[in-house]
């Protein structure tokens, strides 16, 4: 049963009940707008009207209460390239394109194909290609040397992609007929959850060399990608495992009833459809990988915060404009944290839509 | 539902006992790769002459902790280290928490408020706080708080007896006669000639790591706590009005009760995460666990064994905050029928 929709109210009138319908509801507005305006009035003051927006220290230095953009004008490549060799640094910009291209497009529901996993494969391959060179002319990069935007990027697609199939192991065991799988996995599991990233991004990159056979030491860089993808296993398995449940126990019985084995049902008929469910979960977790990577600056590589210090932290002339530093890095994490989290709310909303029809 | 037909019984029970045979040789290899790791660490431990083992835990530490509720000195033993690391880590995330909570739940019913400017306001700061990384605000704070403010020697008065400067915070604090239980005063800190002196003073430190932990996560509460309002059926809140119920009420009586069932679940695993992430202290030098460990670390270079340590105890924090909210969560819970 259905009533009659009330009339359609024009927006300018609706606003205005919303805003001034009652005498508390305007003052509340009146007292909001105020308080709002107060403060962006001060931002803008500070940020646009004062600020300085040249590369120039000594303009920097005379402004009293004005933002020091000049700081982002003047370092910027630093604080995006960390210490990587400035005149081949249109190569990591070029590795940031591609990875940024392959991650758009994969975004797009309709390009979940089968080609998309060969691509990926070619995406990373040309970003390793790029970044440390040695081949085709370009010259060796050691990954000492990789820092910034880059770094940040690689590091959370290099983990994730590393952590998926561990993952998908987990969540897979964690619902297994033996308990010995079970308890195994949820174990681990567990374990890993329980702990903080640091301990566990120290231990990699304390431990693993004790593990590598004598005489050769894994680089830091994989260290601490064998700690995040490690760490971050844990999380995807019970976002896979969260999906495995909520594919209804039918389609299994369905699939065991035309004859398929055990192995085909999960890889044909459960996954396919589990793991559609939980990508807006999946993405929300890339947000927070990509969040997490921020951490690997403790144990000493130059990612986009630990590229910070090291642009301004050397620097007397720029090291007061700290705070404009943050601020752009703040930025920079924010466009892509906060695109990925509005796609997996789209994400979301278009696969409800889908399940409904 | 699968039958076994009488033919198929032998199959199933070879079936079953091959699960078990491949189930013993699972445990095995992980057993064993476990153990090879292992002994292949402290083979090359040993071939490196370096010492391992938990010994040092009793030897005296060498390092001054700067702050906190245990005193310690730097005679002191490694273990008691430790403790003070880990009552810093506790002395950091119950406050963070209890903002957290207090703050994130009034943003999250703001966003729901029935209001646009507000709704806009709250939405703002959780989209804001949440794609930012809670280090880089962490950092952000820290940089605030020791470079922007003014010296001590001019410390702001934000309230009568709370004094703010690059040297911390400043609080009236309860003043205790010795062997007295009960405060005989309040001690109000003073500007003196060149720094602000009695009373309760925070350190820069400490005050970083708290407001980044609190403002960071409330951002993910105000979330929770919307969800949880957002799944109570319209129809609840219909009645409440229905039953006259003023809107503060209808909230407090009728629609949390019910949303606390969805939110408590969610909440632990924040609280979680937020005792896990006041492990970033590390970044500005705040003495907590991590902290801790990682000087120690550098004085007795064991890492292993430091690093043991920090997990052993963050695993068993988690366990009893898990324990203590399942406890909570069974007291709200919907009661079945019995």
């Amino acid at each position: 049963m259905s009533t009659a929709p009330p009339p359609l109210a024009s927006a300018s009138k609706r606003w205005t009940a919303e805003l001034f319908g009652s005498p508390w509801r305007a003052l509340a507005s009146v007292l909001l707008l105020l308080a709002i305006g107060w403060a962006a009035m001060h931002a803008f003051d500070w940020a646009v009207l004062h600020a300085v927006f040249r590369a120039d220290a000594e303009a920097c230095r005379a402004v009293r209460h004005g933002a020091c953009w000049g700081v982002v004008a003047e370092k910027w490549r630093p604080m995006l390239f960390g210490r990587y060799p400035y005149e081949a640094q249109w190569r990591p910009a070029v590795a940031v394109v591609v990875l940024s291209a392959v991650t758009l497009l994969s975004a797009w529901p309709r390009s979940w194909r089968w080609w998309l996993l060969p691509l990926w494969v070619v995406a990373l391959a040309l970003f390793v290609v790029l970044m440390r060179g040695g081949v085709a002319g370009l010259a060796y990069v050691p990954t000492n040397r990789w820092g910034g935007l880059p770094l940040t990027i690689g590091l959370a697609v290099v983990g994730l992609a590393m952590a998926f199939p561990l993952a998908l192991l987990l969540a897979l065991g964690r619902r297994s007929q033996w308990p010995a799988a079970r308890a195994l996995c949820a174990t681990y599991i567990e374990l890993v959850r329980g702990v903080p990233l640091i301990s566990v991004l120290f231990m990699a990159s304390f431990l693993l060399p004790l593990l590598w056979p004598a005489g050769w030491q894994p680089d830091v860089l994989v260290r601490v990608l064998a700690g995040l993808s490690l760490f971050v296993a844990a999380y995807l398995a019970e976002i896979i495992r969260g999906g495995l449940q909520a594919v209804p126990r039918g389609q299994t019985d369905a699939a065991v009833a035309l004859g398929f084995g055990r192995w085909p049902v999960q890889r044909d008929i459960v996954l396919p459809q589990a793991l559609r469910l939980v990508v807006p979960a999946l993405t929300n977790n890339v947000v927070g990988t990509l969040k997490d990577t921020s951490l690997v600056t403790v144990v000493g590589l130059f990612e986009l915060t630990g590229a910070l210090g090291l642009a301004l932290g050397g620097d007397p002339t720029w090291r007061p404009f700290y705070l404009e530093g943050y601020l752009f890095l703040a930025l920079v994490y924010w466009v892509m944290c906060f695109g990925l989290s509005r796609y997996s709310a789209w994400l979301e909303r278009r696969l409800g839509a889908g399940n409904r029809a | 539902m699968r039958t076994s037909s009488p033919g198929s019984s032998r199959a199933s029970r070879r079936a079953v006992w091959r699960g078990r045979a491949l189930q013993v040789l699972l445990i095995a290899a992980v057993a064993g790769g476990a153990f090879w790791l292992v002994h292949h660490a402290l083979e090359t431990l040993r071939a490196r002459g370096v010492r391992s083992g938990f010994d040092f835990l009793l030897q005296s530490a060498g390092f001054e902790i700067s702050e906190g509720w245990l005193d310690f000195d730097s005679g002191q033993p490694f273990w008691r280290a430790f403790l003070a690391g880990l009552i810093n880590t506790v002395r950091a995330a119950v406050p963070a928490a209890l903002i957290a909570v207090a703050f994130g739940t009034l943003l999250g019913i703001g966003r729901l408020a029935p209001h646009a400017l507000l709704r806009g306001l709250c939405a703002v700061y959780v989209d804001t706080v949440r794609n930012v990384p809670l280090l880089v605000q962490m950092l952000m704070l820290y940089f605030a708080l020791t470079q922007l403010l003014p010296d001590s020697m001019e410390a702001i008065e934000l309230l009568p007896g709370v004094w703010l400067s690059k040297g911390g915070l400043a609080l009236p604090w309860p003043l205790r006669e010795p062997g007295a239980f009960w405060p005989s005063g309040l001690d109000w800190p003073e500007q003196g000639g060149f720094n602000v002196t009695g009373g309760a003073a925070l350190s820069p430190e400490y005050l970083a790591v708290v407001g980044a932990l609190a403002l960071y996560t409330a951002a993910f509460v105000a979330e929770i706590v919307r969800a949880g309002i957002a799944s109570v059926s319209s129809g609840q809140k219909l009645a409440a009005q229905a039953l006259g119920l003023a809107p503060g009420q209808q909230l407090r009586i009728v629609v949390l009760p019910q949303a606390l069932r969805v939110i408590v679940p969610s909440l632990t695993n924040q609280l979680l995460s937020l005792t896990k992430n006041s492990s970033l202290a590390v970044a500005v030098g705040y003495p907590e666990l991590v902290s801790v460990a990682n000087t120690s670390l550098n004085a007795t270079g064991r890492a292993f064994e430091c690093i043991a340590v920090v997990m052993l105890v963050y695993l068993l924090l988690s366990l009893a905050i898990s324990a203590a909210m399942n406890f909570y969560n069974a007291r709200v819970a919907l009661r079945g029928w019995q």
